[in-house]
């Protein structure tokens, strides 16, 4: 067994998750099969393999990603962004409260 | 106006010009199409028909005027829900984006707007473009207009059905791992994911940004050039965007392609291949050595890692992407008395069970004591993916291979087992990690009539070189082949 039980609710607390006791069943059966075949990934010898963060710096590609310059531009955009938000309070979003006094 | 007019990109501009229609009674006979179809099909979850009437208005005040039209002038096109559109609601498949209305323009939508394409709505997906069939959406499963009672493929199902039945004379998708070739696969037509970086990222959805790519569905391979050469090209906006020229990509179309070396990899031929496929796709390369092509056998040895190495890379990126939506500045709030339950309610209600599994896997993948196991692994793995086609690259000039191992299976068929669904994406999800153009194109049908889509895979920015292969592969009658 790759993860149990206990593990689903610990990753399921990480990402701000709830589960019910059979969606915990059914996750932990479902990821152990995943990790299971993912597994297959330590057949490999990796030294001196360096990991693959950008995918457009490998030497055979054309391309580039040039840096934008860094000058400060207008971004007026406060109420068009708040009118999305559940609650809001200009220019404040609104959220339960975090601090008891 | 007939609604059985096969409308290309090249056509609408000719009638246009000669004012044989105006883009106004196009958009009109796009929405009755819509209107007839859409309840079957589900492929549109929201029309934009205020905002279409109005480009429609101003391309034929251009007409009025003798204005020189932009390339894609009036040219019907629907959107993946996936890529923000100012004021029309993008809902990413999701319950938890069921209101959102994007304050601003992905690049990509404002590029083809400015060209004079008509955006007619916004298509169904997985849910944040996460699976093969389009069975996660939120709003229900789309229908296969090729295959009725067959998945149209995913996560872009919306997108290729759209265009498959004529709802839409062109439509943008999203691949990550497969999204935009495979469904184009199930559905029979062209659909092509760009080099990573080509396309600007801005305002599509992050599912997984090291692998997210926008690019077209159309009917033909001409229609895939005209869409690439409007939205290719460097934006301050994406970071990862690259400073390579846009060319436009119509003008090498038509060139022979005499000599092309086409590598084909074992590894892409072997168990679990359908028996239909293996044939056609047999048959598709013999075309293209027809037509000039020399065939090179070659090796890619980590393929069967694949798989492995995507799901833990795409999962982890996804667990982080998706940590904004909790209640606070967008999309669906669930109350409660305290942040934390605030923010737990409204995940597990606004979100739908793929979504769930991916974020957990990609949340496992970077936990404390499992990074290196997984991700930092799984990252390496990558670069080896990635080595085998620049090595291949050396010796050929594209990879032709099958673009799904199973034509579009049955809606419903293969929903219990989450890995089976994975494990199909095996010759896609190569290409993805390596950030590789590639088209899917129709390659004839199986012996159940179900089409088959061969996939065209070239060098980072070959666009123009995939793009000269499919067209003659198309000319060439390879297409019903």
């Amino acid at each position: 067994m790759k993860i149990s039980r206990e593990e689903v609710l610990r990753v399921a607390d990480l990402a701000h998750l709830e589960l019910t006791d059979a969606e915990a069943e059914t996750y932990r059966g479902q990821l152990d099969s995943i990790l299971e075949y993912v597994d297959k990934l330590n057949a490999l010898d990796l030294t001196g393999v360096e990991p693959m963060a950008q995918v457009l710096l490998a030497p055979e590609s054309a391309g580039e990603t040039p840096m934008r310059d860094d000058v400060v531009e207008p971004c007026d955009d406060g109420d068009a962004i708040l009118a999305q938000a559940p609650q809001a309070r200009k220019p404040y979003f609104r959220v339960p409260k975090v601090i008891d006094r | 106006m007939s609604t059985h007019t096969h409308w290309t990109v090249a056509s609408v501009r000719a009638a246009l010009a000669a004012k044989k229609i105006s883009a106004r009674e196009l958009t009109s006979d796009y929405f009755s199409r819509i209107e007839n179809r859409n309840g079957t099909l589900n492929a549109f979850l929201t029309l934009s028909k205020e905002r279409a009437y109005q480009q429609a208005d101003k391309v034929d005040a251009m007409i009025v005027n003798g204005a020189p039209l932009p390339r894609l002038a009036g040219v019907p096109l629907a959107v993946k829900d996936v890529i923000s559109t100012a004021g029309v609601r993008t809902t990413c498949g999701s319950k938890i984006l069921e209101n959102y209305m994007p304050p601003y323009d992905a690049t990509a939508v404002e590029l083809l707007e400015s060209a004079g394409a008509v955006i007619l709505g916004k298509t169904n997906c997985d849910e944040f473009a996460m699976g093969s069939s389009n069975e996660n959406s939120a709003y229900g499963p789309v229908q296969n207009p090729a295959a009725p009672g067959r998945v149209p493929g995913g996560s872009s199902g919306g997108s290729a059905a759209a265009v498959a039945a004529e709802l839409a004379v062109i439509s943008l998708g999203t691949d990550t791992g497969g999204s935009i070739r495979q469904p184009g696969a199930c559905c029979g037509i062209p659909a092509m994911m760009p080099t990573y970086g080509r396309v600007s990222r801005y305002g599509l959805v992050g599912f997984a940004s090291s692998l997210d790519r926008i690019g077209p569905f159309a009917n033909n391979v001409p229609d895939i050039a005209e869409v690439f050469s409007v939205i290719a090209g460097w934006d301050p906006n994406d970071s990862t965007s690259a400073n390579v020229p846009r060319p436009d990509y119509t003008s090498d179309l038509e060139k022979p392609v005499t000599g092309m070396r086409i590598g084909v990899p074992d590894e892409y031929f072997a168990a679990g291949l359908d028996d239909d496929i293996r044939k056609k796709i047999e048959a598709g390369i013999a075309l293209l050595e027809k037509i000039g092509c020399k065939r090179v056998s070659i090796r890619l040895p980590h393929t069967e890692y694949a798989i492995a190495t995507y799901y833990i890379i795409a999962t982890a990126e996804a667990s982080s992407n998706l940590a904004r939506y909790d209640g606070v500045r967008y999309g669906l709030r669930c109350d409660a008395p305290t942040l934390n339950e605030m923010y737990r309610k409204t995940r597990r209600n606004g979100f739908g069970a793929e979504v769930k599994r991916r974020i957990m896997l990609g949340t496992y993948a970077l936990s404390s004591g499992y990074y290196d196991a997984y991700y930092l692994r799984a990252q390496k793995v990558r670069s080896l993916v990635t080595r085998d086609f620049f090595d291949a690259f050396k010796n050929v000039d594209a990879i032709v291979t099958p673009t799904s191992p199973v034509p579009a299976f049955k809606l419903g068929e293969r929903t219990a087992d989450p890995l089976q669904m994975y494990l199909a994406d095996i010759y896609t999800v190569t290409g993805s990690l390596a950030g590789l153009p590639g088209i899917s194109i129709p390659c004839g049908k199986t012996s159940q009539n179900l089409p088959i889509g061969m996939q065209i895979l070239g060098p980072h920015f070959s666009e123009g070189r995939v793009l000269q292969l499919a067209h003659a592969f198309e000319r060439a009658g390879g297409f019903t082949i």
